[in-house]
């Protein structure tokens, strides 16, 4: 085993909190951020050697990466093993043409903006802090310091949001030409402020959702992008001379591969063992303060627990997946009576027999996967 | 004990209106029982019915007072046990009539007091809870005594709660009550008017001796049923065991019989002396038949055995319980099972939940039918689903109800059972404000909200009582339910003709907002043999996903999937939809739409 090939790095800090994200994150705390960067690099160093020695992908998620300090980010940019994909989350009002410049000098080739709407009226419902022109002029810097993969994320099922409302994030999205992007319905967690805030709205929004979905899948793949993964579509190959534009960071994770995550909260998945960080950042930069590991939620993974991440996670992408070795995992009568309400397909023409879900299958994939699991 | 020493009485009252307490104050009053170490309400055995405060299974306290020998039979105090309550009185010569001084009489009192009065019972009647502010003793002695005929001077006024006035009535009891006057040399009678189970004793049968004598040792003869046994024990309860040699002409006791099967020693039969028989049992003895019908299915299928069980546990304390196996394309093995009636259902469900710890999915009840097929014979139906598609005559259980109200209640009380196809008997005032009607009613249009509907649409005020008076014809077709195109047996109900339409639409209607969106088209039809009378569609879903799934999200995914999952198996699979248990009782809730 040469270990994984795909690091995570978690960097919680925000300059505010969004009523609905329940990732771990840290508001302001700059004085924070150099301790926190030196922390990370100390726990890389401790799990350095579970890495694969040529990386394939390394990716900075948050909170907001790029709301660290500037010589704080760049310290862990130059300090970070290099990969073939280097990816950084991005708030479109931390976006300066020197941030730009900067992630492109340390070798970021690829920066995830999270847009999520195009509306003043929806962005103020999401708590977010950009306004649309905050967005567009976040992505031309980018595009302007050379980035040539752009992805945007965008949310839907917003309080108030409308049909056409919708349709114009996408119009003004697809615009800005990005090669990538997220779009993920809005998840309200049960009990948080948000979901109290919003209640009648958010049940009223899970009705249309189930239009909105469609919507999403046909207008983009009806302006040239590939729906690659259940939430995530990116330009096709031939628009953009060949390149595979997917992300392949995320792919590893649909793909069921190994995974090393640093930082506080952070999860990795190695072999039959998962195990997820303190989520208390105090504890976290405590610990490896002492250069000890942080304290950790270990789970352990059978093979038929993998199995079965495997086929749910492989169901969400376009490719088939191959059945021979997820096999114990699928019911046999099941899979055939998907088959038989046109929602999967078994290939056994050439090659391994595969599994792919047809398009309605993939607007159902959830229930589908449910189904299918034996 | 010298007869004309010995009294046997029953106490007989509505719910509530403190039979348990005068008993309890009796027994302390007699030194049965001394007040220090008394449980509340030492008659009720069971948790479950001092819990709903009624006595399902009689016994019987022997207590002295001044002299004599008092035996106190407990009677059940509900509707479907009118069997066994007229086979407890036909076992006393006198009943204590209580009644409630605020709520004066009600159904059940009247239901009651009618049957002690065929049974040639001396009444003593009792106005109870004088100590109460809102108590009117005036006015209920006046009913009372106007109900049976007495003065209301003789109408005894007591506290059972306070003790006021109990000793009088244990004189009254003495006084009025005549002793029993059976012939102690003739061939030994005994009613059996109770009985229950005990796990190592076997079957306990509780019997008032009319003529002749038992002695321990002996060979009885259940003279119906033909059970033979040898009479292990004999005895008394005061109220804890006492066992004796010999019972006699007069007295009321237990006798333990060894059988391990109680539908061997049935209430209302005579047991006699195999050598020394008498020429005819007692009169009065009845097959108690059920009348009212639900299939009972474990919500796991794997706790089928269990089921099945608990069954013949219940079974032997329960002779009236009937059961046989029962399989549905839709819930899979379970059992058809009859009750008396609707309490009894409820009480044996109870039971099944609480002392066995099942999870049961209860059909909709419905009535026994008898039907006949073209160019068959006559046959009893106790599953809709059994019903013949073709019929030439259908009869189903009829009802005599008792109801007593306010008078500013009666419009509504007849507009319900107009609506429930009540045929009108008669009415009459049992006091200036109060009025009892009687009607005739299938039993049918009880069994779901009858009473529910009664108590809301005369606020609380109604009591309610009824006997089943046979089977009548009537004009009824079987509705099936279609879900997919697949007949769902545990659906299909048997109903008349002019409401099939209504009832149909409503029940499709109702499944339309049970059965969760699939990942197809659902139709859901009711019909009649081929005719397709309503229908409705679950519209497919159209989108079912977990919308993001990264590195940190995958256990949390996961164990939502798993838990889709689970929810999956918990559904009754139907052809290939899925329909969640709750969506079985839609029948059930059909009368909430309907007003």
């Amino acid at each position: 085993m040469s270990g994984p090939r795909h690091l995570y790095v978690h960097l919680p800090f925000c300059s505010s909190r969004c009523g609905y994200c329940d990732f771990v994150t840290a508001v302001g705390r700059p004085d924070e951020h150099a301790r926190y960067v030196e922390a990370l690099l100390e726990e890389l160093k401790l799990e350095r050697d579970l890495l694969a020695p040529e990386l394939e992908t390394v990716f900075l998620g948050g909170g907001t990466p790029t709301f660290t300090e500037p010589a704080a980010l760049e310290r862990l940019l130059d300090a970070l093993p290099p990969a073939a994909e280097l990816t950084v989350e991005a708030n479109p009002e931390t976006v300066t043409p020197e941030l730009a410049a900067l992630l492109r000098r340390a070798g970021v080739n690829r920066v995830s903006l999270g847009a999520q709407s195009f509306q003043p009226e929806l962005l103020a419902v999401l708590d977010r802090v950009a306004q649309p022109d905050t967005i567009r002029r976040a992505f031309y810097h980018l595009r302007d310091a050379g980035f040539g993969n752009i992805s945007l994320d965008l949310i839907y099922g917003i309080p108030g949001q409308s049909p056409s409302d919708l349709e114009a994030d996408l119009g003004e999205a697809l615009t800005l030409g990005p090669e990538h992007l997220s779009c993920y319905e809005l998840e309200a967690k049960p009990g948080t402020r948000f979901t109290h805030a919003h209640g009648a709205e958010l049940a009223r929004q899970a009705e249309a959702m189930e239009s909105y979905f469609e919507l999403v899948v046909d207008r983009l793949t009806d302006a040239g992008y590939r729906w690659y993964e259940t939430a995530n579509f990116c330009r096709v190959p031939e628009a953009v001379g060949g390149r595979d534009l997917r992300a392949r960071h995320n792919l590893a994770y649909w793909l069921g591969r190994d995974y090393l995550g640093v930082g506080v909260g952070a999860v990795s998945t190695i072999e039959n063992r998962r195990w997820r960080n303190t989520p208390r950042l105090r504890a976290y930069l405590d610990a490896l303060s002492r250069r000890q590991r942080p304290e950790r939620e270990l789970e352990v993974l059978s093979d038929a627990v993998r199995r079965e991440e495997r086929v749910m996670l492989g169901l969400r992408l376009d490719e088939p997946l191959v059945l021979g070795p997820v096999a114990a995992a699928v019911d046999d009568v099941a899979l055939e009576r998907m088959e038989s309400l046109g929602l999967a397909s078994v290939s056994r023409l050439a090659g391994p027999a595969t599994i792919s879900l047809t398009r309605r299958g993939r607007l159902l994939g959830g229930g589908v996967t449910a189904e299918i699991l034996a | 004990m010298d007869q004309s020493h010995i009294r046997n009485f029953s106490i007989i009252a509505h719910i509530d209106h403190g039979k348990s307490t005068l008993a309890d104050r009796i027994l302390e009053l007699t030194h049965a029982v001394s007040s220090r170490d008394m449980r509340e309400q030492v008659l009720d055995s069971m948790e479950l019915e001092r819990e709903r405060g009624i006595t399902i299974k009689a016994q019987a306290v022997r207590v002295e007072w001044k002299g004599h020998q008092l035996n106190l039979i407990d009677t059940p105090g509900h509707v479907d046990f009118t069997y066994e309550v007229s086979r407890s009185l036909q076992a006393c010569e006198g009943a204590l009539l209580v009644v409630d001084a605020a709520q004066g009489t009600q159904a059940q009192t009247l239901a009651n007091a009618y049957l002690a009065i065929e049974n040639n019972l001396e009444i003593a009647p009792v106005v109870n809870k004088i100590d109460l502010p809102q108590a009117d003793p005036d006015g209920a002695a006046a009913e009372l005594a106007d109900l049976i005929g007495d003065s209301p001077d003789h109408v005894l006024r007591i506290s059972a709660k306070t003790g006021q006035g109990v000793e009088e009535v244990l004189d009254a009891v003495v006084e009025r009550i005549p002793p029993p006057g059976g012939d102690l040399e003739a061939p030994t009678r005994a009613l059996i008017f109770d009985s229950s189970y005990d796990e190592y004793r076997g079957v306990v049968a509780f019997v008032r001796v009319v003529d002749g004598r038992f002695e321990r040792r002996q060979v009885l003869r259940a003279m119906a049923l033909g059970t033979r046994f040898e009479a292990q024990e004999l005895g008394f309860f005061s109220p804890n065991r006492r066992e004796t040699p010999t019972l006699e002409a007069g007295e009321v006791g237990y006798v333990i019989t060894g059988l391990k099967d109680v539908s061997r020693l049935r209430v209302g039969d005579t047991l006699t002396t195999e050598a020394r028989p008498a020429a005819a049992p007692l009169p009065g003895y009845k097959d108690v038949k059920p009348m009212v019908f639900a299939g009972l299915f474990p919500t796991d299928s794997d706790d089928y055995p269990e089921l099945r069980d608990a069954l013949e546990k219940l079974k032997l304390n329960d002779a009236a319980l009937f059961y046989e196996p029962e399989t549905s394309k839709a819930l899979g093995f379970g059992f058809r099972c009859g009750f008396l009636g609707l309490l009894h259902m409820e009480i044996v469900r109870e039971r099944l939940e609480r002392e066995f710890d099942l999870d049961l999915l209860v059909t909709a009840p419905n009535v026994a039918y008898r039907v006949k097929p073209p160019h068959g014979d006559w046959r009893e139906v106790h599953t809709p689903s059994d019903m013949p598609n073709e019929v030439e005559e259908v009869e189903e259980p009829y009802i005599k109800a008792s109801i007593i109200v306010p008078k500013e209640f009666v419009g509504a009380v007849m507009e319900l059972n107009n609506d429930r196809r009540g045929r009108f008997d008669h009415l009459e005032y049992l006091s200036e404000e109060r009025v009892h009607l009687m009607y005739e009613l299938p039993l049918a249009e009880i069994v779901l909200d009858y009473y529910d509907q009664l108590k809301s649409r005369t606020r609380g005020y109604a009591s309610f009582d009824y006997d089943v008076i046979g089977f009548r014809p009537g004009t009824l077709v079987r509705v099936d339910v279609l879900v997919g195109g697949e007949p769902v047996d545990a659906l299909s109900l048997i109903i008349h003709r002019d409401v099939a339409y209504d009832r149909g639409r409503a029940l499709v209607e109702r499944l339309r907002q049970e059965i969760p969106r699939q990942m197809f088209d659902v139709a859901l039809q009711a019909a009649i043999g081929s005719r397709v009378i309503a229908r409705e569609t679950v519209k497919a879903k159209r989108k079912d996903v977990l919308a993001k799934c990264y590195g940190g999200d995958i256990t949390r995914k996961r164990k939502l999937l798993e838990r889709q999952k689970a929810g999956k198996r918990r559904m009754k699979q139907v052809g290939m939809v899925e329909v969640p248990q709750e969506a079985f009782l839609a029948v059930l809730n059909l009368n909430e739409d309907r007003k």
